[in-house]
């Protein structure tokens, strides 16, 4: 399966270029960039680890690129997403966020089913990968 | 005033004090537009002026025990009329009321003042709403959107795009096990959303609670396939408050991320669900249903800009408000006011958008503004354009009429806006350059390809019916 977070999931995977195009963009706005990765690609997962502290006071793409290759380089396996965030009032919140690595493999999730009384069913949202521990989910080393 | 004001019987309302061309409107006051159209004889100020008295503390003649009351605060205060442009007899008459007038936090109260009376007034021909500017004072004893665009948008883990829609059709008839078949396959195709349709609610071919049942399976299977959040808007508008509390409580119980109610079921039952969505963390998305029996002729009635208004304050999430390209009413400037109205912070006086008043919303979250009706793919860099990125495009036909299916169809509509927020943030042209960008992504997604050559050419073109009236000429899309 591929997931499908982020905007441009549904379109071929961005090139470096097609990538720095959307970086020049949020930077234009005036929003910075930040790097974030995870093996646990739970919908609800929130929090994937931080690629260092959001770039603010960086304004050039190839800078946010470097980090995004940099993160590449030591996390090969896992998947990596760029944020752009808007500090406006009124807005304060991510403005634009985007998968720009993904494993090669990506084996889904489990759909866990526990029924109750009256023909409800309680779902549980199993993503296959965590069955191992963070660090050995995907990739060569599984 | 002087003491005639107080014989008994009948006088001009102008003279009983609610005419006031040198009242300067406090910044607390509750401010109205109203277009008046009065009988023949009638000045346009005694029309104002018989509307400021009927929406406050006027009868029909004059009463003794208003000597009781320090009258001139709870009187309604018409200060300015103008005639409309390119009218003949129509006028827009201002009015200040203070605020005073008001319960707090209560839209049928606000609404039993200003539209309870007067619409039905022999001394006008026709009356209309056009807009109200709600000061700080009084928004601030709104609870307002359930969530917000903000919120709704970290709950979902969604950003930089619109969301995606589509209710389920047919809208009647489909057996509760068929419905959540079109739910799962939209959602996994590619949508955020599905949706009940307005008049979905409990009927002998499909009862609510199966329908919840099938539909969150929909939902799970869909996340399980695409590994995002998903939501169907189960309409849980029902007959009493009671039933409405059962369904939106079993929804969410069985963990839905959104209930919906449509605008039928009264303001008061609105404001209700909206803190029922608060307490509970489950959005709340709105129908319009009705509101163009009531928001669509331009002399009388209520404009939607006043009912968006109204349902910010009230707490909804989600509203429709128009798509400017597809099947129903909606001239593109007044839709842009529309959105205006629901989605910023501080919304500007604008009378190319029909906009009367500046309005201040003081930090209130904005509902997000949905566009639904007869919409597909082939449209979808007019819809970025007109709409813009915090809206919900709604495309029902357009994803469940698909030749390859309801998933592609709404593969199809996926495809197109994430090729479209691309090529946008590139610097591209993409309103001019829309259809080149379309086909250039359906070189990669034969879903898309497949939309385009069915839907490409589909347009509604009709004049709108109301549009508003300023200078520059109304365009048709």
């Amino acid at each position: 399966m591929r997931i499908t977070q982020g905007t441009f999931s549904y379109l071929p995977d961005l090139t470096d270029e097609d990538i720095a195009k959307q970086v020049a963009y949020a930077l234009d706005q005036g929003w910075p960039c930040s790097v974030e990765f995870t093996d646990d690609p739970h919908p609800r997962n929130s929090y994937w680890e931080m690629w260092g502290l959001p770039m603010f006071d960086l304004a050039d793409p190839a800078g946010v690129l470097y980090e995004i290759n940099e993160c590449r380089k030591a996390y090969p396996d896992r998947y990596i997403r760029l944020n752009a965030y808007d500090a406006r009032y009124g807005r304060q919140t991510t403005a634009l966020s985007f998968i720009v690595q993904r494993p090669a493999d990506e084996p889904g999730f489990r759909l866990d089913r526990t029924e109750t009384s009256d023909r409800r069913v309680r779902y549980t949202l199993h993503p296959y990968a965590l069955d191992r521990p963070e660090g050995d989910r995907y990739g060569a080393g599984r | 005033m002087g003491s005639g004001r107080w014989s008994a019987g009948v006088i001009p309302y102008a003279e009983m004090g609610y005419w006031r061309p040198d009242y300067e409107p406090k910044d607390s006051d509750v401010l109205a537009a109203f277009r008046i159209t009065p009988q023949p004889g009638v000045p346009p100020e005694e029309a104002g002026a018989a509307v400021a008295g009927e929406s406050s503390t006027a009868t029909w003649t004059v009463v003794w025990t208003d000597r009781l009351t320090s009258y001139e605060n709870y009187q309604g205060k018409c200060y300015k009329v103008e005639p409309v442009p390119g009218q003949e007899n129509q006028f827009i008459a201002y009015i200040a009321y203070d605020l005073d007038l008001f319960e707090e936090g209560s839209i049928a109260n606000l609404t039993s003042s200003i539209i309870g009376n007067v619409f039905g007034f022999k001394a006008l021909k026709a009356l209309r709403l056009e807009d109200m500017r709600i000061p700080p004072h009084y928004v601030k004893t709104f609870q307002g959107p359930a969530h917000g665009i903000v919120m709704e948008r970290e709950y979902l883990g969604k950003f930089g795009r619109p969301l995606l829609g589509a209710t389920v059709k047919p809208k009647l008839g489909l057996s509760a096990r068929n419905y959540g078949r079109v739910v799962y396959e939209a959602l996994r195709g590619g949508l955020d959303f599905t949706k009940d349709d307005e008049n979905i609610n409990s009927q002998p071919f499909m009862r609510w609670r199966d329908r919840f049942l099938y539909c969150m399976e929909g939902v799970n299977r869909a996340q399980a396939a695409t590994g995002e959040v998903k939501g169907h808007y189960l309409n849980v508008t029902a007959a009493t408050m009671e039933d409405m509390y059962e369904r939106a409580e079993f929804a969410k119980e069985l963990g839905s991320v959104v209930v919906m109610i449509d605008l039928t079921i009264g303001y008061t039952a609105i404001q209700s669900m909206a803190k029922w969505a608060r307490r509970n963390g489950v959005l709340l998305h709105l129908h319009r249903a009705g509101h163009s029996t009531y928001t669509r002729q331009k002399s009388h009635g209520v404009n939607f800009r006043v009912i968006a208004k109204w349902m910010r304050l009230a707490g909804v999430d989600h509203i429709h408000a128009g798509t400017v390209v597809g099947k129903l009413e909606g001239d593109p400037n007044s839709v842009r006011g529309y959105y205006d109205t629901l989605r910023l912070d501080k919304v500007e006086a604008d009378p190319v958008k029909g906009l009367y008043f500046d309005q201040e919303w003081a930090s209130m979250p904005g509902t997000m503004p949905v566009a639904s009706g007869g919409i597909h793919a082939g449209q979808m860099h007019q819809l970025l354009h007109y709409l813009g990125e915090d809206s919900i495009l709604q495309f029902g036909g357009g994803t469940i009429g698909h030749p390859m299916g309801i998933a592609a169809g709404a593969t199809a509509n996926r495809v197109a806006l994430e090729a479209m927020i691309k090529a946008r943030n590139e610097g591209r042209d993409y309103l001019a350059e829309g259809p080149e960008i379309l086909r250039a992504a359906a070189k990669h997604s034969r879903e898309l390809d497949i939309a385009l050559s069915t839907w490409g050419d589909i347009t509604f073109t009709y004049e709108s019916t109301d549009t508003p009236d300023v200078v520059e000429t109304p365009v048709s899309v």
